[in-house]
């Protein structure tokens, strides 16, 4: 029964990456190996662009989400916060939420701007920005149950030997916490990577991203270079998702119980 | 002496003014915040108060304001009632509450199966379970059409079985989004389950078996009270979610299964109806913070983690 449901779960995982080195072109139907596929996708100019716009997406939103949720997590865990519980509320709000919400809220947002302010032309730029607006959470629940899991005594063993808060922060509580960064980090460049709806709705022409892809492939029929195309995602994602939880064992298990 | 300077050395570093701790939260915490106000609660609020304004001719916003979008949601359009848009709201939230209640099902033996493992594997099982939710769900989504489709070893094995007449699809249709919700959900149920399950006090269960409890009594009664709490966690994480799912209606469903997420994204197609996407989105929102609502109520007094 349990192994069923693991199978259940990997199903989807393994068709395509076994689709897609499917010498048969159509239908379900075996029609022998073949690394084909993997050819036709190299020679796509159109997967390589979406590969850069993905690429140059996650890397800087996972930058800045990182910064910016680490330093939050930091400050919720250690200082009076005006307006707490509305931040700890406004944090949880991109969990929840429907990404289709989130993705037509920016949508009107930017639109407005545009008017109004001549701000954000639909691109790459928006879209950096409505994925750091995603990840932040996570980044903020990742590096912040590291943070609760941290020994205080460290930090004011630091302070009573003399060290100022910079240093105490710099040399104590920033290697300490640097696994549950990283750990954090990689999860949202997965997050960023795995997204479709949100980059869709705030796209523009010519910042065509990988999952985009993919989604207009499906619409007008698989093909197995998109299966070739899928299982190097699935494979970056593996990676990534693996060594996060190497780092930070079950992190996600243990967020997940606090929510 | 030099106890003393300690003493109050450590006392200017802990206990900090006010002041001082305004300065701290707004350079540690204020850009991240700042981030989240400017590029998401002022974009709600757009949605929220766009969701009172009139679609003009072209398809722009404009006044006057208005609880029309509202009304035509519920069904009361121009040309009297029609079941359509109040068959959607319905459709989707029968759909959220049946992934929910499949997944509840599903997690269950699962939950206990890994409870039972040894402890090395217990967290490699539940890995296992995290590394599918990790991994792109449009991929996941569409090798569901594949796996579905007409053909498929699946449809051939429904077929031998007699569920499904000869040459027709699993997919597209409501069997085709369950499955692929359910697939994408599991973990949401399976984790936070996982977590009361592996805190049950078996010595209840015995005392039950003891009293002469059967085996159905002894869970409604010893084991139920205790995993409660993961389940109503599981069910919230499920529900949310997947009422307002978007791809997996709209590539595993078909014309007839239109579900919120894809109204919502029909406004902002072809249709440019952006006053009424907007109240769709509004009410969508408003679920959500009921069930977050609901859960802090139950939350209240208890363990405060993060979030």
């Amino acid at each position: 029964m349990s192994a069923l449901l693991y199978a259940f779960l990997y199903a989807p995982i393994l068709v395509v990456i076994v689709y897609s080195f499917n010498a048969a072109r159509f239908g379900s139907t075996w029609g022998g190996f073949t690394t084909r596929w993997y050819g036709v996708l190299m020679e796509n100019p159109l997967a390589w662009a979406a590969a850069r716009n993905t690429l140059i997406l996650g890397l800087v939103s996972t930058g800045i989400a990182t910064v910016l949720g680490s330093l939050l997590a930091f400050g919720l865990a250690r200082f009076r916060i005006p307006l707490k519980s509305f931040t700890i509320g406004l944090l949880r709000v991109p969990i929840f939420i429907p990404d289709i919400v989130m993705a037509v809220a920016l949508l009107m947002f930017y639109s407005l701007a545009r008017q109004w302010f001549g701000l954000f032309e639909l691109g790459l730029p928006t879209m950096i920005v409505a994925h750091v607006t995603f990840q932040i959470p996570f980044v903020t629940i990742v590096v912040g149950a590291r943070l609760a899991g941290m020994d205080p005594s460290l930090e004011e063993a630091s302070r009573d030997l003399g060290a100022n808060e910079i240093q105490t922060f710099l040399h104590v509580t920033l290697p300490l916490i640097a696994p549950g960064i990283i750990a954090a980090s990689m999860l949202a460049f997965t997050l960023s990577l795995d997204d479709f709806v949100v980059s869709f709705f705030t796209s523009g022409p010519g910042s065509t991203t990988l999952p985009i892809l993919i989604y207009s492939s499906v619409k007008r029929g698989i093909t197995p270079d998109i299966n070739a195309l899928s299982t190097f995602i699935i494979a970056i994602s593996m990676a990534a998702t693996l060594a996060a939880t190497v780092l930070q064992r079950s992190w996600k298990y243990r967020s997940i119980r606090d929510i | 002496m030099i106890t003393v300077r300690r003493d109050k050395a450590a006392q200017k570093n802990h206990v900090h003014s006010e002041r001082d701790d305004r300065l701290r939260s707004t350079l540690t915490s204020g850009p991240g915040l700042m981030w989240m106000l400017c590029f998401l609660f002022i974009p709600l609020l757009a949605v929220v108060a766009i969701s009172f304004m009139t679609r003009g001719e072209y398809g722009e916003i404009g006044l006057p304001l208005t609880l029309d979008n509202y009304r035509r949601l519920l069904g009361f359009g121009i040309l009297g009632f029609d079941p359509l848009y109040p068959a959607i709201l319905i459709r989707s939230l029968a759909l959220g509450l049946a992934t929910a209640s499949i997944c509840m099902v599903a997690a269950l033996p699962l939950c206990f199966f890994i409870g039972r493992l040894p402890l090395g594997w217990r967290t490699a099982g539940l890995i296992l379970i995290v590394i599918p939710f990790w991994t792109n769900l449009l991929i996941r989504t569409y090798a569901w059409q594949i796996l579905l489709s007409p053909g498929g070893w699946i449809c051939r094995l429904a077929e031998i079985f007699g569920w499904i007449s000869p040459g027709t699809g699993l997919y597209p249709g409501v069997f085709a989004i369950l499955v692929g919700m359910v697939c994408d959900f599991l973990p949401f149920m399976v984790l936070p389950l996982y977590a009361s399950v592996e805190k049950i006090d078996w010595c209840l269960a015995e005392a039950a078996v003891d009293l002469g409890a059967n085996g159905s009594q002894v869970f409604r009664h010893a084991i139920l009270p205790q995993i409660l709490p993961g389940l109503g966690a599981g069910c919230i994480l499920v529900f949310l979610p997947a009422t307002g799912q978007f791809v997996i209606p709209d590539l595993l469903g078909g014309a007839k299964t239109t579900m919120l997420g894809n109204l919502i994204q029909q406004q902002f197609g072809a249709g440019r109806d952006w006053p009424f996407g907007a109240a769709i989105s509004f009410v969508a929102l408003l679920l959500v913070m009921a069930g977050l609502w609901f859960r802090g109520a139950k939350q209240a007094g208890g363990e405060g983690g993060l979030l």
